[in-house]
């Protein structure tokens, strides 16, 4: 009880920034909706407006693209649900939507539900190289088989659970040749590497505050103006017509705040970041010699995400050693989807042809804001131990 | 001492759990999914493998103070006991799942895992007591409440499972549980107890097998025969009958002499069922084999106090024990004081001396007293 917590899994959730708390709880005690049309009305709406503007001016996009929703998984909903169906209704033939097998399951169980409803989508998800990236070559033959058929191309930005980047400009160029729009989820990405939106190219884009130093339940999909989607929530009408839902002006304000600073400090953030992750890296490593990074090498430039580092621990079951290590106060992830609380082994390093049984033996350490020296000596400090007794249970 | 709690979900390891912390043991709760595809929500009197089950786990470790987490275990269980249990049904016996899960995953998958991940032992809400014979070895009694004695479905464990296993309820009766669990501020001091097969969804046992065994059941159907001889039925399966069964029957014609008639034998290869009137179905003697000692393994035990139980919550009844390990015959032979009925293959026998459990065996044959 009395042990310190070393907090290492930032990718799941990281503390909010001081500047998005502030931020958020002055408007706590504001009375108004911002769609009604008095003074407190007016003033909630302003809220909401000048929160929009802070973030397409620190995300490169104009005020009328961004769209708030409640997170990351509602964004990617109304990204690839919504420019499925409009551009299916639009043009029959576009049934097939372009994806990799890497997604998180914000993206990956809504393409299942699109694939085997009613909706009859043809979904691919392309296969990654062992590093976990997609070869924009692959992508280019399964467009090129049929350009006509493609209603979406939806490839993240940067993967949550290794870390590595996509390569975001080959896919928007390759799309670009046939006008098929283009949605990436860069929930892992925005203020941990550049990140802008008209640049990108990309049609739409998946956001969220908790990832980045804002509030939970807020997020946005940035949403190129000539985008066409079909709304997942029907109602008021509030965001553009394709998201309804009173907006939580304090929500908002925070998220604003947060998304600003982010942008504002990314680049400092990165490298310090960085340098951290790579003390983790070889500390882990001389600790724990059979271990194996998984995703690109750290040295090669813009290959993976400054905050993550995922690695195979031969002959250990990931869940053992996370319970081992969380007993000794360090927080990780096995970085798997556990919707039953039942682990299940990460469908992402299976994609980079990793076995079954590898794939259980694997812990994401990720890297935030508040990390420091100390934090990832803590690990370095206890991960070979842990890693001894984890390999013992597994025997 | 550093404890692993198994928690259900239900009320009793939840209990079991708070008790262990409050001795003064580091406890961390886990919660075993068993079940490769589980339900969100509990339905029937089932009380273990949904995740509404995990989630009431996890709120009690909250309310206790102790870490928690949940362990997958669903292949081991799948291979170990579900698949036993199917095996068992389509050779015609009646399996015990729930001391095969004792045996094989709680005291065994769970245990070692434990112990090699630095725990000391296991806490689970049992009913049984546990305390040191004068010969140091960990002794099994009987709970001190008789209506929720389980000291049957553990008496697979041996003394190395023994010597790590704690089961903090064994003197406590039920209803003084639930209030500890009230009073503890446990929401789950009202669930309602579970019976019945985890994994049988809704109790249906032979709807259940007929659905699994699929293309391995032994047969499709048959005849049900009378003890003569004399067809008097169709069954649509061996594997959905177990002896002594009396309901469900559906038989065409009555006895000649109008009482009830139950299940006497089942012979998969043949597909014949057979039944016959009550008497038909005493035994007397009784041929276990795997058998499993709690400590010191017995040669003969005849003492005044020596029993056997025949199933869950069945009646003790007096006998004498003879136990030869060296050949290839029955390890364990059982002659029962007073005949017994609808005694089954497959079932264990759970042999104690007084409250105290020695061991117990698996029934391999029970010799009829009217033969036919």
């Amino acid at each position: 009880m009395s042990t310190p917590t070393v907090y290492l899994d930032h990718a799941a959730t990281t503390p909010m920034v001081p500047a998005a708390v502030e931020a958020m709880t002055a408007q706590l005690l504001e009375v108004g909706n911002a769609s009604s049309l008095h003074a407190s009305g007016r003033r909630a709406r302003r809220v909401v407006e000048e929160s929009r503007e802070t973030i397409a001016q620190a995300l490169g996009c104009r005020p009328g693209e961004v769209v708030f929703a409640s997170g990351g998984t509602e964004s990617d909903n109304l990204a690839l649900k919504g420019v499925f169906w409009s551009r299916r209704a639009a043009d029959p033939r576009r049934t097939r939507i372009l994806s990799t097998a890497i997604e998180h399951h914000a993206v990956l169980d809504p393409l299942a539900w699109l694939a085997e409803g009613a909706e009859q989508a043809e979904v691919e998800l392309l296969p990654v190289d062992a590093r976990g990236r997609l070869d924009p070559a692959t992508l280019e033959a399964a467009i090129e088989r049929d350009p006509d058929t493609v209603a979406l191309v939806s490839v993240m930005w940067a993967n949550n659970e290794v870390g590595t980047l996509q390569p975001i400009d080959e896919v928007v160029a390759l799309a670009g040749r046939y006008d098929i729009p283009v949605h990436t989820d860069a929930v892992q990405a925005v203020g941990a590497v550049p990140v802008d939106f008209a640049t990108s190219g990309v049609d739409a884009l998946t956001l969220t505050g908790h990832k980045l130093g804002g509030p939970y339940g807020i997020g946005a999909l940035l949403a190129r103006r000539q985008l066409d989607m079909t709304a997942l929530l029907h109602g008021g009408g509030q965001e553009r017509d394709v998201r309804s839902g009173t907006i939580d002006p304090p929500a908002v304000a925070g998220f604003a705040a947060a998304v600003e600073l982010a942008v504002k400090q990314q680049a400092d953030y990165a490298v310090r970041v960085a340098g951290l992750r790579d003390r983790l890296v070889r500390g882990v490593l001389a600790a724990a010699p059979e271990a194996v990074l998984n995703g690109p090498d750290p040295a090669e430039p813009g290959a993976r995400l400054p905050g993550i580092a995922h690695f195979s621990f031969p002959d250990c079951e990931g869940d053992s050693l996370l319970m081992l290590l969380d007993a000794r106060g360090i927080e990780c992830s096995t970085g798997s989807a556990c919707s039953a609380g039942v682990p299940q082994p990460s469908h992402v390093l299976l994609a980079m042809g990793r076995d079954d049984r590898t794939a259980r033996s694997s812990l994401r350490f990720s890297l935030g804001h508040t990390s420091t020296e100390a934090d990832v000596d803590a690990l370095v400090a206890a991960i070979g131990p842990s890693v001894e007794r984890a390999r013992t249970a597994h025997a | 001492m550093r404890v692993i709690a198994a928690m259900s979900g239900g009320v009793d390891s939840a209990v079991a759990a708070a008790r262990a912390h409050e001795a003064g043991h580091e406890v961390t709760g886990i919660h075993l999914a068993l079940s490769r595809n589980p339900a969100s929500y509990r339905s029937g009197a089932r009380g273990c493998c949904t995740i509404e089950d995990a989630n009431d786990a996890r709120r009690a470790a909250d309310i206790i103070g102790i870490p928690f987490y949940v362990w997958d275990l669903s292949d081991r269980f799948h291979e170990d006991v579900v698949e036993d249990f199917m095996d068992e049904y389509a050779a015609g016996r009646t399996p015990n799942p729930c001391l095969r899960c004792n045996e094989k995953i709680k005291f065994a998958a769970v245990l070692d895992r434990a112990l090699a991940l630095g725990f000391d032992a296991v806490a689970t809400g049992h009913y049984a007591q546990l305390r040191t014979g004068s010969d140091g070895l960990v002794e099994m009694h009987r709970a001190t409440d008789d209506a929720k004695d389980q000291s049957y479905v553990l008496g697979v464990l041996d003394q190395q499972q023994l010597r790590h296993s704690l089961f903090p309820l064994g003197d406590t009766p039920k209803p003084q549980v639930r209030e500890e669990a009230a009073r503890r501020g446990l929401l789950v001091a009202d669930k309602p107890d579970s019976h019945d097969i985890c994994f049988v969804a809704d109790g249906d046992n032979a709807g259940w097998l007929r659905e699994k065994l699929g293309d391995r059941a032994p047969n499709q159907g048959g005849p049900i025969l009378d003890e003569t001889g004399a067809q008097v039925g169709e069954h649509e399966g061996t594997y959905a009958y177990t002896i002594g069964q009396r309901r469900g029957l559906r038989l065409g014609r009555p006895a000649p002499d109008g009482k009830p008639r139950f299940v006497l034998d089942i012979e998969p290869v043949s597909g014949t069922v057979t039944v016959g009137p009550r008497e038909r179905l005493s035994v007397d003697r009784l041929e276990g084999i795997k058998p499993r000692w709690c400590g010191t393994v017995p040669t003969l035990l005849d003492g005044p106090g020596v029993s056997v139980q025949l199933r869950a919550h069945g009646r003790e009844h007096g006998a004498v024990v003879r136990v030869d390990e060296s050949g290839d015959g029955p390890a364990v032979g059982i002659d029962l004081l007073e005949p017994a009925e609808g005694i089954a293959p497959g079932q264990a026998a759970v042999i104690y001396d007084g409250t105290r459990v020695v061991g117990s065996a698996t029934i391999s044959r029970a010799h009829r007293l009217v033969d036919a």
